[in-house]
C-alpha cells in the first residue's frame, strides 16, 4: 500500500491505496463516490469520465496513485456548478437518459465540451461524444440536450469552476 | 477486469528512471499517460512487477524551438498538440493528426512519447514523425543517444529501446515555409485504431517530398516512388494510382484486393490533398 493525497471535490483526501487500483475503483470503493460508473474498464465506454486537474479523464485508465497531488472532480462535486446546472436541466427536458448508466460520463463530457467550445453544433457534439456509449437513447436526446445547453450558455468560453 | 498486483515507483530524474527500469530479474514497465498501458494492465495482457511513472520528469516536458528544429518533450500530450501548444504548427499537420487520435479524455493524458515507445502499427505519431523526418532522443543508464524514427521503430510493438531506456523527446526539423501536407485515415468508428493511415508532405513545389503509409505493415513505411511523383508534379490520377499500388504492394499481400484498394485510396487522398494546396 502507498499513501495518496489528492484534492477530491474541493477537499483534501489522504488514503492508502494499492498501486494497481484505478482512480475509478478508488473513487467508488474507498471514497464511496458511486456517481462514477464503471462499464468496460478499458477505456471504450466513457461511463467513468471524471475531471483531473480540470481535464476530462477516463478514471479506469488512470491509476489512483498517479493522481497524487492532483485535483479530481466527480459528478458529486458539481452539484452547484453553473454549467452543470444548465446541462442537467436540458438532459431532463430532452429526455437524454433512460437507464442512467452512461449519464454521469455523458454529463462530465458534456460539461467539458461546453467549457472548451462556445455554442457547439450537433455535428461537433456527436464527434466529441463518440467515445461514450449509450445503449438506450440512440444518442439523439443527449446531443439535443448538450446543444441546447450550449445555446443557453452562449457567450465566450467560461473559466472552469 | 482489474490489474494484477505490481510495485510502483516515481523517479525524480531520468537517471533514476533508467536504473529502476533496468532492474535485473524484474519485468518493468514505464508509464506516462497510461492510455495504452492501463487497458493492457486491466485486461492482464501486461503483467509487470514494477511500474515506473515518468510523469514527474520535468525534462520530458520540454517544448522548445531551436534554429533548425522543434523539440517536443516525450510527455507532450495529444491534447496539448491539438490545442496548438507547439511553437510550430507544421502547417497544421500535427494539430490535425492529434485531434483525430482516440477521444478527448484519452488525448488529455496520452503522450507522443508513449505512443512512439509502444509502436503500435496503427498509431498516428510514428508515421507522422517519419513523414516529418524526426529524430528520437533517448536516455538510459549509458547516457543519451538520438536516432531517426525510421530506424527507431523496428516492427509491431518493437523499438530499439533497451530495457533501461526511455524516450525523452523528439527533434522535428523546422519545415520550409511552403510546406504542404495531406493526411488521410480510415477508421471503423471515430476514435478507434485506424485500418489505414497515409501522410504526404511536400517542402515547396518541386522540392523534397515524403509519403508514409501506416497501419498497413508492422511499422510505418515510406513510399519513395510516390514521393518522387509529387516532386515531379504528377497530377494524372491513373499514373498516381499505379505508382501508389506498386508501393503498397511491397507492404501488404498483393492478392488481398480489399487491403490493396484501401491503402491505395488513403495514400491517393493524402497525395491529392497536398497537390490541391
Amino acid at each position: 500500500m502507498k499513501p495518496l493525497t489528492l484534492e477530491l471535490n474541493g477537499s483534501k483526501v489522504t488514503r492508502e491505496v494499492e498501486p494497481r487500483e484505478t482512480l475509478a475503483d478508488f473513487l467508488r470503493e474507498r471514497c464511496r463516490l458511486t456517481a462514477t460508473h464503471l462499464g468496460c474498464e478499458h477505456g471504450a465506454c466513457g461511463a467513468c469520465t471524471v475531471a483531473v486537474d480540470g481535464q476530462a479523464t477516463r478514471s479506469c485508465l488512470r491509476l489512483a496513485i498517479m493522481c497524487d497531488g492532483q485535483s479530481v472532480q466527480t459528478l458529486e462535486g458539481l452539484e452547484d456548478d453553473p454549467t452543470m446546472e444548465v446541462l442537467r436541466r436540458h438532459f431532463h427536458q430532452s429526455h437524454a437518459l433512460q437507464c442512467g448508466f452512461c449519464t454521469p460520463g455523458m454529463l462530465m463530457m458534456g460539461r467539458d465540451i461546453l467549457l472548451r467550445m462556445t455554442n457547439p453544433n450537433a455535428h461537433t457534439v456527436r464527434d466529441q461524444l463518440s467515445g461514450h456509449i449509450c445503449r438506450c437513447t440512440g444518442y439523439s436526446g443527449i446531443v439535443t440536450a448538450i446543444v441546447a445547453a450550449g445555446r443557453e450558455l452562449g457567450g465566450p468560453k467560461r473559466p472552469q469552476t | 477486469m482489474k490489474a494484477a498486483a505490481f510495485d510502483y515507483a516515481v523517479p525524480k530524474s531520468v537517471a533514476e528512471a533508467a536504473t529502476l527500469l533496468g532492474s535485473s530479474g524484474a519485468a518493468t514497465a514505464a508509464i506516462a499517460g497510461g492510455q495504452s498501458l492501463l487497458p493492457m494492465l486491466n485486461l492482464r495482457v501486461a503483467l509487470p512487477d514494477l511500474v515506473v511513472y515518468l510523469g514527474r520528469l520535468e525534462e520530458l516536458k520540454e517544448i522548445a524551438a531551436t534554429r533548425t528544429s522543434i523539440r517536443v518533450g516525450a510527455l507532450t500530450t495529444h491534447a496539448a498538440i491539438e490545442d496548438g501548444k507547439l511553437p510550430e504548427t507544421f502547417g497544421g499537420l500535427m494539430q490535425r493528426v492529434a485531434s483525430k487520435i482516440s477521444y478527448r479524455a484519452v488525448r488529455n493524458h496520452g503522450t507522443i512519447g508513449g505512443s512512439v515507445a509502444l509502436a503500435d502499427p496503427a498509431a498516428d505519431w510514428p508515421g507522422c514523425l517519419l513523414a516529418l523526418g524526426a529524430q528520437v532522443r533517448i536516455a538510459g543508464r549509458k547516457g543519451t543517444r538520438s536516432q531517426p524514427i525510421g530506424e527507431f521503430v523496428l516492427g509491431q510493438y518493437s523499438t530499439s529501446l533497451g530495457a533501461d531506456e526511455i524516450i525523452t523527446g523528439f527533434d522535428v526539423p523546422r519545415p520550409d515555409a511552403t510546406m504542404r501536407w495531406g493526411f488521410s485515415k480510415v477508421v471503423p468508428k471515430s476514435g478507434a485504431f485506424a485500418n489505414s493511415i497515409a501522410f504526404a508532405v511536400s517542402h515547396g513545389r518541386g522540392g523534397p517530398a515524403a509519403v508514409v503509409l501506416a497501419a498497413a505493415a508492422n511499422r510505418p513505411c515510406l513510399l519513395p516512388a510516390v514521393a518522387k511523383r509529387i516532386e515531379a508534379g504528377e497530377k494524372s490520377e491513373d499514373a498516381l494510382r499505379g505508382a501508389i499500388a506498386q508501393g503498397v504492394a511491397k507492404h501488404v499481400a498483393k492478392d488481398d484486393a480489399y487491403l490493396m484498394r484501401l491503402h491505395t485510396s488513403t495514400v491517393l487522398r493524402a497525395v491529392q490533398e497536398v497537390q490541391a494546396k
